[in-house]
Parts: structure tokens; sequence; C-alpha cells
């Protein structure tokens, strides 16, 4: 079949973003064709600042250098005679300003934004520019050595980035504005007047509430005059007063424009051939003026021209930082609310402090934060996703280190050196990640995750590193969205998998796939395991466990160390053990010459260092003493940790032991979406550390306290108090009803920690504590536990399956 | 001594599950014979360039290994990591007929089995 032609018009950072996002999904669908303005490849537009302070240069900005359009096919236009001046629609064809055609199928509009030009007397004088592209910053490069007065006309984010960069090529420069606030569109009164007063101690001079009237000078630009007849020396003008879409092609072209080129969800215009994104576009009244909305934009405009269509683009919130070194500086959302809106204000005009967030139904509407921008992504986060903040209102001004967060919280990443360790896992410095964001053009976390492993592994730094990126990229850094991808296989993110798997009745991996348009028919080590969960979850009785879908630890029933040998855990319900439990232990030890042995923290004995071919007896051995499996390997039930209680402890006030075992009895071998543990202690004092667990129970003499998604890893997170009850069969029901909502409901991987963080703790309760509906996950999760109680020891311990331990050829011996 | 080249025969190749590998014991490490989905067979060195993972206990995906340990991603073909991460494991020519599976190893290996 022929290919489709995609013209696309705009060689800028939509346009290309969409080719990328286009070729990941079709890449054989079209052939494609870039018309471009500038002499160049496709750099990042967000980073010409940093270069005009010379932080950066030009190179370090590439996004896509011009091989990449060889190496992918596609035919880049730029240059002379290259400038799309027409669409024929009618015929389907751009034409070039040296008039030649190319037809297309599809079009794609990426023209981006102008620079408003003031048109005053004098603004065609010399000297006199917008700050936009890599020809402006060369022009305000050379008159830095050249001249010496700048005037800078309009003190919003581009204006002030200009005008820092101008004097720190050594001019003097004065900035004007219209109103009496600066960024106004970005900040409040109060964090305003902080910059201001930071920039004016670093040598800018400002005109505040000042109009200009007219540009004076012969040939090149020499005096700046006010309207009340204020004369500023100038050699060099920049206006920064505003982008406007680009849409004159559109326009001509009788495509329905408004403020900018007109949209719907899916990014295409009235125009059914004819998609646009970016800054050109109007998508629901808005046209953004930001890059981080043109990554969401991307991908759905990529979703329908590789024909998937089924991605819809929302519209985006957008936030805000100067990329002024030394500055700190966030602005995102509402920021001046209304009268329904609350505020919560912390100022300390000392320490240069400022911080100003807006809630609306105890949910974040939006941030000022000037000084200690520390925590910007996280109210950004919490913003996004629409997280009610009513339980961590109180310390919420102080930031995600004061919501026992332990981690990484309260590390401010701006005055970190380049060679601090960022991410402890993989070894990456603050300075390989900056470094690799720059030079590689990375946007997101995923980008950063790629190429540096930060925050791969364990995901400590995750934090660290989006402040990493908000710092370098400043305002227009991607964050990721609320609605993530299940993985790189597929658009649908966790919750449509999840309801698709349910609402289509599909039963296998393969199922699952095909209906939802896997772009890998295999999938990947992220997907597999995640779609066998929640097929287990969703058909307990049916669906048949896919062995090869499952991380290696749960395939071999072992945790898989360093050296590819396993370690071995017994389960110890509730940690009681008898004489002849460790005789039984210490016998397979010796058998098998287990080289080292180790008590776990969740009061089970762990066996390192057992070869592969040897597990198949290791388990034999054990589930003859009458051992099951302790999934201590597994994204599942793992412990259920207790104190002694009150047949021993004189502070016990009940069995916490004997409910710790039946906990255990009831829970044993339930797959979950990640690792849980329970606790019971028997008093207060909370000797099992209940209130770091995921589902602790804290005896009392009254009855029992219940308490969920505690963490004592790798964010040190307590428990939130779910409820109180009197007796032992409620705290099983909810235990069971608890786990299966957290099964059913979080995403893989996802641990109960972040997923109430997530989802709240509020809605959690509602559910538990509506009888007939704790019930029903109580009978759900005892009917899938039918089939979970299996020993997979046992199981294996003979025929085929133990066949799979074994080499399939031995050479050596 | 130029070492020549022998097929040696592995097993069936319904021993190997699809999306699943086998070891072979060998002199000089472990060798994993890896079966896809459409029951191509691969053989690599069971060696992850990274940190020596045992790449036949990690997950199959179409004609690509995912490392059990730090998650690389091989080429089963080529033995070459994904990019952006970079290395190479070795790989050994493979063919399956009549549903048995062969590889060519040294000769001198196979002296060892003898």
């Amino acid at each position: 079949m022929k290919k489709q032609k995609l013209v696309i018009i705009g060689n800028g950072m939509a346009g290309m973003r969409t080719i990328e996002e286009l070729l990941d999904r079709a890449p054989d669908l079209y052939d494609i064709t870039v018309f471009g303005d500038e002499p160049y490849g496709n750099y990042n537009r967000i980073l010409l600042s940093p270069v005009l302070a010379g932080e950066k240069t030009v190179d370090e900005i590439m996004l896509n250098d011009e091989s990449w359009y060889s190496d992918n096919d596609i035919t880049l236009r730029h240059g002379e005679g290259k400038r799309v001046v027409e669409i024929r629609r009618n015929r389907k064809v751009v034409i070039t300003n040296d008039g030649s055609e190319e037809p297309y199928d599809r079009l794609l509009i990426a023209t981006g934004s102008k620079p408003f030009m003031l048109p005053l007397p004098g603004a065609d004088l010399q000297g006199v520019i917008a700050f936009r592209d890599i020809k402006d910053v060369d022009t305000m490069l050379a008159a830095s050595k050249k001249y010496k007065s700048a005037v800078v006309i309009g003190g919003g984010l581009l204006g002030l980035e200009a005008a820092n960069g101008l004097m720190k090529n050594g001019m003097s420069v004065t900035v004007i504005h219209l109103l009496d606030s600066l960024m106004e569109m970005q900040l409040d009164d109060a964090a305003a007047d902080m910059l201001k007063k930071s920039l004016i101690e670093r040598g800018l001079k400002f005109e505040m509430k000042a109009s200009t009237k007219e540009l004076i000078g012969k040939k090149r630009v020499e005096t700046v005059l006010l309207d009340d007849g204020t004369r500023l020396d100038a050699d060099l003008v920049v206006m920064a007063v505003g982008i406007r879409p680009n849409i004159e092609l559109a326009q001509k072209a009788g495509i329905h424009c408004e403020r900018g080129i007109v949209v719907d969800d899916t990014m295409l215009t009235f125009d059914p051939s004819v998609h646009a994104v970016g800054e050109c576009a109007q998508h629901r009244g808005i046209a953004y003026g930001l890059v981080a909305p043109l990554f969401e934009q991307a991908k759905v405009c990529a979703n329908h021209l590789a024909q998937k269509a089924f991605a819809t683009y929302k519209g985006s919130t957008t936030s805000t930082k100067l990329k002024v070194t030394g500055i700190n500086l966030f602005s995102a959302g509402d920021f001046k609310g209304n009268e329904d809106c609350e505020e919560i204000v912390l100022e300390d005009k000392k320490a240069g402090i400022y911080k100003k967030i807006i809630l609306q139904d105890d949910k974040i509407k939006g941030a000022v934060l000037y000084g200690d921008t520390i925590d910007g992504a996280w109210y950004f986060q919490l913003m996004r996703e629409e997280s009610d903040v009513s339980e961590i209102r109180r310390t919420l001004m102080f930031g995600q280190s004061h919501v026992g967060d332990s981690g990484t919280g309260g590390i401010d990443i701006m005055s970190m050196s380049d060679d601090m360790e960022i991410c402890g896992c993989n070894g990456v410095s603050k300075g390989d990640i900056s470094y690799a964001i720059s030079s590689k053009g990375l946007f997101t976390l995923d980008d950063v995750r790629a190429h540096t492993k930060a925050s791969s592994s364990c995901g400590t730094c995750t934090g660290l590193v989006e402040q990493i990126l908000m710092a370098t990229l400043g305002s227009d850094y991607s964050a990721s969205p609320s609605e993530k991808a299940l993985c790189k296989c597929t658009e649908h993110s966790h919750d449509r998998v999840r309801s698709a798997i349910t609402s289509n009745e599909l039963k296998t991996i393969p199922d699952v796939m095909k209906f939802l348009d896997w772009k890998n028919p295999d999938g990947c080590a992220s997907c597999r395991p995640a779609l066998n969960y929640y097929l287990l979850c969703a058909w307990p009785m049916e669906y048949k466990d896919d062995g090869q879908s499952r991380f290696i630890n749960e395939r071999a029933h072992g945790n898989i160390q360093k050296d590819g040998t396993y370690s071995v855990v017994p389960r110890m319900f509730g940690g009681l053990c008898t004489a002849d439990d460790l005789r039984a232990i210490a016998d397979v030890s010796d058998r098998y010459s287990v080289p080292e042995m180790k008590v776990t923290g969740g009061q089970r004995i762990d066996l390192f260092g057992v070869k592969k071919e040897d597990l198949p007896d290791v388990w034999s051995d054990l589930s003859e003493a009458g051992f099951v499996s302790g999934h201590a390997y597994g994204k599942a039930m793992r412990t259920c940790k207790t104190c002694a209680g009150a047949n021993w402890c004189r502070f016990g006030t009940k069995d916490s032991t004997g409910l710790g075992v039946k906990i255990e009895e009831l829970s044993w071998g339930s797959w979950m979406p990640h690792k849980f543990k329970f606790a019971v202690s028997g008093c207060p004092r909370n000797c099992a550390e209940a209130t770091i667990k995921d589902f602790g129970v804290v005896c009392v003499d009254s009855g029992y306290e219940l308490h969920v998604g505690g963490n004592g890893g790798i964010k040190v997170r307590v428990t939130d108090f779910m409820t109180k009850v009197e007796t032992e069969e409620e705290v099983l029901e909810w235990a069971g009803a608890f786990c299966q909502h957290y099964r059913e409901d979080a995403h893989y991987l996802e641990r109960t920690a972040p997923w109430i963080e997530r989802i709240g703790l509020a809605p959690i309760k509602e559910k538990l504590e509506d009888d007939k509906v704790r019930k029903e996950l109580y009978e759900r999760f005892i009917i899938s536990q039918k089939a979970a109680q299996i020993d997979p020891w046992k199981a294996r311990t003979s025929g085929k399956l133990k066949k799979e331990f074994m080499p399939i050829k031995d050479l050596v011996s | 001594m130029t070492k020549t080249k022998n097929w040696v025969e592995i097993g069936p190749l319904k021993d190997i599950q699809p999306k699943g590998a086998r070891i072979i014991k060998h002199v000089d490490g472990d060798i994993a014979v890896f079966r896809t989905s459409d029951d191509k067979v691969f053989a690599l060195d069971n060696k992850c360039p990274h940190k020596g993972g045992p790449l036949s206990e990690g997950i199959v995906h179409g004609c690509r290994i995912t490392c059990p340990l730090h998650n690389w991603v091989l080429e089963l073909e080529t033995g070459l990591a994904v990019a952006p991460d970079e290395g190479k494991a070795k790989t050994w020519p493979v063919k399956v007929e009549d549903d048995i599976v062969y590889v060519e190893l040294d000769d001198d290996v196979v002296m060892v089995e003898g």
C-alpha cells in the first residue's frame, strides 16, 4: 500500500514532539515532510534564556539535529524559498514562496507563536528586537559586546529573563512595565515585590506603571521616550510584551480561528484532514504559551494520526518557574482565588521567603512560592491530582518533609553542588542529571530514568529528580501526567486497563493486549506482570496464572540475590515457632549447605544462597516439616508481625500473637499490587511496630484500633487511624475487606501508603464503614483466597515443574 | 590452535517454555537458551553485560529479554543492550531441526562432555 503523505508546517518543539510520538506508534504509516523557518534542526526554545545568560550553548539545546530527520526518512525543508505561504485545502497542497507545491493527505499545523511587536514610532529602527529565537539571542549577544544600555519592554517572565541575560553580559538594563507589579500573570503583589527587590539588588533598573511613547534614533535606536517624558538611553530595545498564536496561514486558508486555530479534544481543526498543536492551537478557549501542554497535545495528536483514535486532550494545568539563576520562584494554577477560596500564607521578609496556597473545597487551586520552592513540584502534583488535603492542611505550608516523609523532603536542590549524589541506588549525581537533561533534550521523569538511571530503582529520589527537571527546564518541564500510561506498550492507564478487563470480560493477557491494541504483541517486563495480577484479581477462580509473566522471584518462589542464588523464607504464622520447626529449618540448612541464615524484620528465618537447582528439594523438605512458603519474594501478603501480648507480657491487653496468627491464616498466599505487611501489637507501646505497616492492629483494653497505610521502607510513613472495633471477628473482617479494596483499586506496584495518598483516606473509610460494602469486599477476599492458598512450594517439588529448575543440558559434569 | 565448531544437541524444543529459557552448564560459564512466543530460539551467555545478572531468569518479550537484576533489556538476536544502555552479551548460533534444539559450540568444549 502506498504510504499517506503527512506534511508538518513548523519545525518547532510541538511539531517534532508529535512526530516522535507518531513514529513510536506507527513508524511506517506516513511519508513525512517538515517545513521550518529557522535554518536549524529542532531546538529547545525554552532554554534560550540560559543561552543568553551564557550558561548554555546553542549546541547544548538542540533536540533533533539534521541527521535525525534523515535517519527517520523525514524530508526537512528549511531555508530560502521553502517558507510555506499558502494552504490550498481543496487540492490538499501547501505552496512555498518559491512556488513549489507539496501535496498532503494529512496536514499538521505547528506554527507556534509570534512575539507581539508594539506599533511604536521608531519600532523599525535597528536594535529593536523581540526575544523568540536563536537569531534574537545572537543579536543580543552581539549588541552586548558593542553597546552599553538596553531597555526591555515588558516585565513578564520572558522580559525578565531577557533583562537578566543582558545584564549578565555586562549591559545596563532598564525594564519598562505597564503595571505596578511584575509578572502579574504568575505572581501576586507580595511575591512580585520581593522579586523586584531582589532583581534591583542584582543591578536591574525598573520603570513601573510606565508606558513607552516613542523609540528615538537615527539609524539605530538611541533613546526610549516614556509617556511621562522620561528619556532612557537605549542601544538595544527588546520587546517582550507577549506572544500571539501564529495563525496567518490557517486563517488565509479559511480554517476556523479565534485567538488561535480552534481544535477539538483530538487536536483536529475544523478541516478533518488538518490537525494543529502547540502555541498556534486554541483548545477549549485557551492558547497555551508554555511548552508543557505541548507534550500532552502531541501525544493525543499522534494517537489520532496513527489511527488509534481514542486519546483525548482535556486541557493542561501549568506551572511557571523563572529561569534566573539564584532566584527561586514558582507559580501554578489560580494564585489569586475568589470569594469561595481560602488562602494560607507564610511570609518571612527578612529571610526572603513567601508562600501562598489557594484552597477550594479542600483542594489546592493554585500556589505562589518565592525564595523557597522546594515543594513546588509536590504542591503542583497535589493540585493536578486534585488530592484532598484536609488531612495534611495543618502542615501543608511546611512542605512534604512534614507529612511523615523522612525520605528526601526538605533538601534544597538549588543549593546542592553538582557532584552531590542524588540517586544512591545507581550513583547518579546532580550534575549528571542536569547535564543529561540539557544535552540529550529530556523533558520527563521517564526520559531521565532511561538515560541516567536516576530514580529508576527504589524511587526515593523521584522528588529530587523532578526538582532538577524543574530547575533545569524552568516553567516548561513536563510533569508526569496524572493519568500515566501503564507502560510504553500502551497509552492506556492502569485504571482504564482494569476497567476494560472487568467490563469486557477479558480473561487472558493476549485478550487484553488485543482488545486494547497493545503496541508490542508480547508486551514488556513492566506490563506483563501488571496484567497477570489484574487478571488474577478480577477472575480469581478462572484465570490461569501465567508464570512467564511473573518476575523471577514469584516464579522461583524465592528472592533472587545478586549472584543468581535464591533466599528462601518458610512461613511462621504470627512469628511463632516450635523447637521442631527450628530443628527442621536447621536440618535443611545443613543438608543444602546454606551459607547464611538471618532473622528477618518480619520475624522469619531467611536461608540465603540456595542454588536454583536445589530449590525444589529445599521446598520439599520444608514442606514435609509442615512449612508453607513465606511469600517473602512476592507482591503478596508477606508477614504478620506480633509482640508477646497478654499471654506473657505484663502490659499486654489482648492476645496479640493469637490474633496475628488468625490474620495470617486468613491472608497468607494473597497476591497483592505490591508487598503487604500486617502487625499486631498487644498494647499502645506498640512493640510490633504496627503503625508503620500496611495494616496495623493496636490492642487496647476496650478493643482494637485499626491503622492503615504505614510504611517503614523507602519513605517512612505512619499509618492513618481507620477505626476502632471490639471483637477479633471484626478485626478479621476489616482486615480482609481492606486487603480486597486495595487489591481491586490500587495500581500494580503501588503500596498502600502511596495509594492512600493518591486517593485519600476518606473514600476508603467511607467504603469500609458501610456494613454491606465491607461484607461484600470480605466475601470477595475469601473467594479469591480459596484459589490463592495453595502452597506454591508443594506444587513444584516434583514432576514437570521441578524439571524447569534444572539445566536442560549439562556439559560440565 | 584454531577451534573447530560443532553443533551440539541440547534437547527437545518442548522442554523450553514459550517466553521462557533453560540453561546449558558449560565450562566457560552458563549459556541461556531462550524460546520466544513465536518459537524462535536464541542462545546467549547467561550473564548480563551490566552486572552479570542471570538472563535466563528474566522476562522474555518479543525478541528481547529483560534482566531480572536491574531491568536492562537485551536483544536476543544480537545480545546488544537496548539504548540508552550499552553493552553486549555473547551470542551462540542456534538451530532447531525436527523439534530438537542444537547450539554451535567450540569443539574443545564438546570434548569435556565426553
